[in-house]
């Protein structure tokens, strides 16, 4: 094995090992900053060590009884010892001659429950959205500094910063190192969810292009949601969670055209969707149905996505479903997007004129004012019912805030067909009423 | 990045010996610590190449050749689909697998593609192609 080589497998064991190391280390020293420091400074160690030695049998277990000994000569130096003894020393000192064994132990035994107070440790109210997901990546993906800068097209001091400041921020404000009980639970519960959902959507945003780091971004939200799904399998919305983002997932090979362009849901060729990831995603949200979280907020989306999912064409989509599930997303978490949504799904099910009933309600909307996609959706609504000049104005609109040069060109395109439409209507005073262009404008793509 | 893990076929699965108690539950831990980690998105275990067929071609023609097959060490007695971040880190898992056959057994490590892979010689016409034949296998499913 050259260097390089074994550089690679450290890195690769890093991965495996470092959220078990960094949470079980943390139970013992009762800081999360302290316990990152101690998994790193085992880290160093290998890389040290095991070009020459070779990877050893057991690499978690020396990881930790690395940084077990790392702990011991920090708190010394520190002075910390006498404080932290009893809470620390006696543990360390008793279990040091049978260190291995024991580790063992500590590694297999009740780490589930370590690394579940890492999770809402990392996700803790306390910190800002960004200190959140960089923490998130660092202390439970075990990925680096430079690889979350790079996912989040920051620079690494940014990062490293947000990851130094947070670990600050819990240590001062003494943060436990638990599970959240009773009444806490969900709240905290959801701010866990809502950090994998937005790094799995840092990476479902961005189009394919040369960077592999973003999609992996998607492939490590969702492994951290598969991984909460096992240490929390009795909360819905976790499932729910998961369920989303395997079928969202589940259409990456079909969401962009061969020169990269974005191609939205219904134009998508449902042949590309990844089926194994479909049917996982589907047992998802079955299982969060069974434990009754049928109607959680991310229950709704994957239900949601999963009609597009089972259709097998765009046309045999269930929109009544759809709009349905949106009106009871709108009702759990109000929003106007997801109305913009229901409209949509109301004008596939009832016809243009009811999902236009709901836009229209929308053009008052403040935050809306400058979402492409309002007029973009109210333009194509509007063209359906052969309103062609009204039409081709809310495309012209929306073509001037898209920021998506892509975009533009398609809604300007479209704006030209409804200035063409017009004409002719004028011509023959043969309006096409439900004409079955593509629906391009739908926002969920 | 996904890839399959295929464990290879001996004597014994060959001959259709189920796996020791022992094994199997050594196996099951495995498959969990997957499962708990995230990693692990398929698997299954392979019926002896007894029970199974070959469809050998040549230009137009097909002929059909019913197990068993004779390369033992070549045939495939499982396989698991994993998504892992890198091939070492496939091969870390490897090596934290039980030996999955009494006495010497082989896993071999696969990366699956995807369509980025193909780069710039995936031609918009080769796409297409694969589009077309992935739709006519989706619809006779």
């Amino acid at each position: 094995m050259t260097a390089t080589d074994t550089h690679r497998a450290i890195d690769a064991v890093w991965r495996i090992e470092s959220a078990k190391l960094i949470a079980g280390l943390a139970r013992m020293v009762r800081d999360v900053g302290l316990a990152e420091d101690l998994a790193q400074d085992a880290l160093v160690a290998a890389l040290e060590r095991w070009p020459e030695s070779g990877i050893p049998d057991k690499p978690g277990a020396w990881l930790m009884a690395t940084a077990k000994h790392r702990a011991i000569d920090r708190l010394r130096r520190n002075k910390l010892l006498e404080r932290k003894h009893e809470e620390l020393g006696y543990e360390i000192d008793t279990q040091q001659e049978s260190a291995v064994a024991d580790l063992e132990a500590t590694l297999d035994d009740p780490i589930g429950d370590d690394l579940l107070r890492l999770v809402f440790i990392a996700c803790h109210p306390i910190l800002s959205t960004e200190a959140r997901v960089a923490l998130t990546l660092r202390l439970l993906g075990g990925l680096t500094t430079e690889e979350i800068a790079r996912a989040f097209l920051v620079p690494e001091a940014t990062v490293a910063q947000r990851i130094v400041r947070a670990k600050r921020t819990l240590t001062e404000a003494h943060i436990p190192f638990e599970v959240p009980r009773g009444p806490e639970l969900a709240a905290r519960l959801s701010s866990v969810l809502e950090v994998i959902y937005l790094i799995f959507n840092e990476g479902y945003s961005a189009t394919a292009g040369d960077d592999w780091v973003r999609p992996a971004l998607c492939e490590d939200a969702l492994r951290q949601g598969r991984i909460l799904a096992e240490l929390a399998p009795r909360e819905p919305e976790v499932h729910a969670l998961v369920a989303l983002m395997e079928i969202q997932a589940s259409r990456f090979g079909a969401r962009t055209g061969p020169s990269g362009e974005p191609i939205l849901l219904l134009d998508q060729n449902r042949a590309r969707w990844d089926q194994l990831l479909i049917r996982r995603g589907l047992a998802a949200l079955a299982r969060a149905e069974k434990l009754g979280g049928a109607m959680g907020p991310y229950a709704y989306q994957a239900a949601i996505a999963a009609c597009h999912a089972r259709a097998r064409t765009a046309a045999e989509t269930d929109w009544e479903r759809i709009a349905a599930l949106y009106a009871a997303l709108a009702r759990l978490t109000p929003s106007p997007i997801v109305e913009l949504n229901r409209a949509v799904a109301l004008g596939m099910a009832f016809g243009p004129a009811a999902g236009l009933e709901i836009v229209d309600q929308l053009t008052a909307e403040p935050s809306l004012k400058e979402y492409h996609l309002l007029p973009s959706v109210r333009g194509d609504l509007l063209a359906k019912l052969g309103r062609y000049d009204e039409a081709r104005v809310e495309n012209e609109r929306a073509a001037s805030l898209t920021r998506n040069a892509r975009e533009r060109e398609l809604l300007l395109e479209r704006a030209a067909a409804c200035a063409r439409d017009s004409r002719d209507q004028a011509s023959n005073e043969n309006p096409r009423l439900f004409s079955s262009g593509s629906n391009t404008s739908s926002p969920n793509t | 990045m996904k890839f399959m893990v295929i464990v290879k076929a001996n004597k014994d699965s060959e001959a259709g010996v189920m796996p020791s108690q022992e094994l199997l539950t050594a196996m099951g831990n495995f498959n969990e610590e997957l499962v708990k980690a995230g990693v692990m998105l398929a698997g299954e275990g392979l019926q002896p190449s007894s029970k199974g067929a070959r469809v050998k071609f040549s230009g137009d023609k097909r002929t059909v050749v019913d197990g068993p097959f004779a390369e033992t060490k070549e045939l495939v007695a499982g396989f698991w689909l994993w998504q892992v971040r890198s091939k070492e880190e496939a091969i870390e898992w490897v090596k934290r697998c039980p030996n999955p056959m009494e006495g010497e057994s082989e896993i071999e490590i696969r990366q699956i593609f995807e369509a980025e892979d193909f780069g710039a010689e995936f031609t918009p016409e080769l796409r297409e192609q694969e589009e077309r034949l992935r739709a006519q296998m989706a619809a006779k499913q």
